[in-house]
């Protein structure tokens, strides 16, 4: 009794943040923690864009003009796994943080003090990533995807690098296990499950996936720490290894990842075409199904990374025919996005525009991902620039502009400000156009035979990859507007309203912009 | 004004499927995939083709219906939201028809892949052994075996800050010292394996790559009727010279093939050179 007492007692103190620094050094908020991922994982998009820019800048006329060969991989290396463990990743974190308790009901995460620690391993994790760019031998150079045994000639970088996976890795997983924790635990009264928004369902069916595969790929680096360090042979042929296997296990992980940095995007998309569209999400139900196809199927299609390793043809069959049929699940929700426009009451401010944005492109990088699913033509396309392409409509105008759109969607809420809706649109378009000129001309590339992840090339392909550089360096200044956008705001602006958006639904808009320290203090009832 | 607007409308669907059709007009400015000069790369090119139509066709669909949605769906001109968010028959009409159209894609693409794969009763071999940062070939049957490295102009052009410009360079980075020689009409059976770390053994007019892979040999196979000289590079990430390591092919009518071998025979017959050790090594 006197416990209890005592306990509420204390509570009244942490109503409000602590003062200064050390507010975001022992932050339990999710609002704070949410914040803290939203703005490394800014930081971490223009380090691994300055990555990019190293890159086209290169790329620009044939030749090598600017940095050695070896220097190039580190830089493709590096990009790549920057902006997927260091801004997506975070940045779908983040989100959650800031948006699961709002939408469900809850005060807060379920496990505060974890968030926290999963959240402070990130810098450091980063710092020793980026750190291994000035040991002896340069950062890791074997590609993101770090396959035995190129990787093992790395340098000194190398036991730092897997270090930083693991930590990556660590943090993942605690978050995932937050937001499990947390939605099956914290829903407020009448939340069923299939009543909760789908920026919800998503992110708790990549929770599991996250759980599900981070752990693998722990293992497959751990071995390659053992096998360079320890005498193992796991994936070393002369000692009896197989470096294929290496391949199995990065992309039995690989592929689940690849809908990690997609299923939330599905999510965000889902929450703003509603919304502008005036009308409610089509297929509610099957949306939830067809992101739980998606999620089973990412585990059994893992080889079509692989078709030119040399597999069985009963394999790539298997693999092929498996890949193909996430068509129809990924169709299924642009068909229900499409249908949610249908006879709606349209209108465009930023978080819509990237929306559509996001499924115009998005389906693009559907359709290249649907002919390199077609094994025969793998055989041509694997690991050219039309992968590139692919993976880059995926990630970037897919992805990144989910995060986006949900930035502008959401900021007003956190913030209690207005953004600038001239200036988004701009940033907008800008984007877009340069996007296209940045990633459309590499699909010519590859079809006409660039091989991916080289310094220099055949001067037939010169010209697209000069108009790939300007869309590169256009693209990458533009961004800046973003940044420019995102912290004005925090800063100051138009007072925005609770509702902010006439047409949102949902919890969140229920709350105050911004919202209380701790989200629902007392649960709402959900009819 | 409504017909304008369908005039416009019409218009505008024509205009994108022009542009999305431009990918097989524009073959010949480095667009797009070629056919190749094998049964497997003509096969393989018009898989690609068949699948990029489908999917134009998709497109027009699904995008036409947003933009169309998007056109007259507006607020702005006075648009009221409906009230449906629901139709199983809908739902289930659009994940049939996908699934159908699946099936279209995997019956031709089945019987490529199968093709592509059977390496069986080959006319000849050649063992294909990659190496950081060049490519070596045997013919065991003829006792051959050599290196083949970038060549030397692309190599001093490439150097970082060289006063070479590529451009001035014949075949820039896709020129090498020597080149693998084959016969026309010929079933060439390739065993590719590696002698460090992965790389990829890829001509595309050959219609494939595969892997080389230390430990592992794979096999793959061509046939090509007609003499010529195609150009690959390797497509795996192999290290700092990963750029720099490319592939030159040259078929030869049966005569031509036969001078050739004799040639390199007498060759390695006249000097104990480091390609007559090579064979006996790589054997
Ligand atoms: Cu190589």
């Amino acid at each position: 009794m006197s416990e209890a007492t005592t306990h509420d007692a204390h509570d009244h103190h942490d109503h409000g943040p602590a003062k200064g620094l050390m507010r975001w050094v022992t932050t339990t908020n999710h609002k704070d923690i949410g914040t803290l991922y939203l703005l490394f994982s800014l930081l971490m998009f223009f380090v691994g864009g300055a990555m990019a820019m190293v890159i086209r800048a290169e790329l620009f006329a044939p030749g090598m003009q600017i940095v050695d060969p070896y220097f190039f991989n580190q830089m493709t290396t590096n990009h790549a796994l920057i902006m997927i463990f260091g801004a997506v990743m975070p940045a779908f974190v983040g989100l959650a943080n800031w948006l699961l308790p709002m939408m469900i009901g809850a005060p807060d995460m379920a496990l505060p003090r974890m968030n926290n620690w999963s959240f402070w391993i990130l810098p450091f994790a980063f710092s020793m990533l980026i750190g291994t760019l000035f040991m002896d031998g340069g950062a890791p150079a074997a590609g993101w995807t770090i396959y035995p045994p190129l990787v093992l000639q790395t340098g000194d970088a190398f036991p730092f690098m897997i270090f930083a996976i693991h930590m990556m890795g660590i943090s993942s997983v605690m978050g995932a296990i937050n937001v499990i924790a947390t939605i099956l635990n914290m829903r407020a009264p009448g939340m069923t499950l299939m009543k909760m928004p789908l920026f919800v369902w998503t992110w708790l069916i990549t929770a599991y996936l996250l759980i599900a595969v981070m752990p693998v790929l722990a293992g497959a680096v751990t071995m390659l720490l053992t096998d360079k360090y320890f005498h193992t042979s796991f994936f070393t042929a002369a000692g009896g290894g197989d470096p294929v296997m290496y391949q199995h296990i990065f992309w039995f992980f690989g592929h689940p990842e690849v809908y990690i940095l997609i299923l939330p995007a599905f999510g965000i998309v889902s929450q703003i075409i509603p919304t502008f569209a005036r009308k409610q999400l089509f297929g509610y139900s099957s949306m939830v199904y067809a992101t739980a196809s998606i999620a089973f199927l990412s585990f059994i299609v893992w080889a079509h990374h692989m078709f030119t390793v040399g597999m069985p043809v009963a394999g790539e069959l298997f693999f092929m025919y498996a890949t193909m049929l996430i068509a129809v699940p990924t169709g299924v929700k642009v068909f229900n996005w499409v249908s949610t426009m249908w006879k709606g009451s349209m209108t465009f401010e930023t978080p819509m525009l990237f929306a559509l944005g996001f499924v115009v492109l998005f389906t693009i990088g559907g359709f290249s991902g649907l002919m390199l699913a077609i094994a025969p033509s793998d055989f041509q396309y694997h690991d050219t620039y039309f992968v590139v392409a692919h993976f880059h409509y995926v990630l970037v105008t897919g992805a990144i502009y989910a995060i986006m759109a949900g930035t502008y969607y959401w900021l007003p809420k956190w913030t209690g400000h207005m953004y600038n809706e001239t200036l988004g649109k701009w940033h907008f378009w800008l984007s877009t156009i340069t996007v296209n000129i940045l990633f459309f001309p590499q699909h010519f590339l590859g079809l006409a035979g660039m091989p991916r992840r080289i310094p220099d090339y055949s001067v037939q392909f010169a010209e697209f990859n000069m108009i790939s550089s300007i869309g590169g360096f256009a693209f990458g200044l533009s961004q800046l507007m973003f940044a420019y956008i995102v912290i004005s705001t925090i800063r100051g602006g138009k007072k925005a309203s609770d509702q902010v958006w006439d047409g949102a639904k949902g919890l969140e808009w229920t709350l105050p912009s911004p919202p209380p320290y701790h989200s629902f203090t007392e649960a709402p009832e959900v009819k | 004004m409504s017909h304008k607007k369908s005039v416009w409308l019409q218009r505008a669907l024509l205009g994108g499927a022009m542009l999305l059709g431009a990918g097989s007009a524009a073959a010949e400015y480095g667009l797009n995939m070629t056919p190749g000069v094998t049964n497997v790369s003509g096969e393989v090119y018009h898989l690609h083709m068949l699948i990029f139509y489908i999917c134009c066709a998709i497109a027009v669909v699904v995008f036409g219906a947003m933009f169309y949605s998007i056109w007259k769906h507006r607020k702005s001109v006075g648009a009221e939201a409906a009230n449906f968010h629901e139709s199983t028959t809908v739902e289930i009409i659009w994940t049939v028809i996908p699934f159908a159209i699946l099936i279209s894609m995997a019956i031709p693409a089945t019987k490529a892949l199968i093709n592509l794969e059977d390496a069986s009763d080959p006319d000849m071999t050649v063992k294909i052994t990659g190496y950081q940062w060049k490519w070596h070939y045997a013919y065991p049957e003829e006792q051959i075996a050599f290196f083949s490295s970038l060549d030397a102009k692309s190599n001093e052009a490439r150097q970082l800050g060289s006063s070479v410009d590529p451009a001035s360079v014949e075949d820039y980075l896709l020129n090498v010292d020597n080149r693998l020689v084959l016969p026309v009409g010929k079933k060439v059976r390739f065993l590719i394996t590696s002698n460090d770390v992965i790389h990829s053994w890829w001509v595309r007019d050959l219609g494939w790559k595969k892997d080389a892979i230390p430990g592992f040999i794979n096999e793959a196979w061509t046939r090509v009727e007609e003499p010529g000289v195609y150009r690959g590079q390797c497509a795996e990430l192999c290290g700092k010279d990963h750029g720099f390591m490319p592939i030159v092919v040259e078929f030869k009518a049966q005569a031509d093939y036969d001078a050739w071998v004799a040639a390199q025979k007498a060759q390695a017959g006249n000097s104990k050179s480091p390609v007559a050790t090579v064979v006996a090594a790589v054997n």
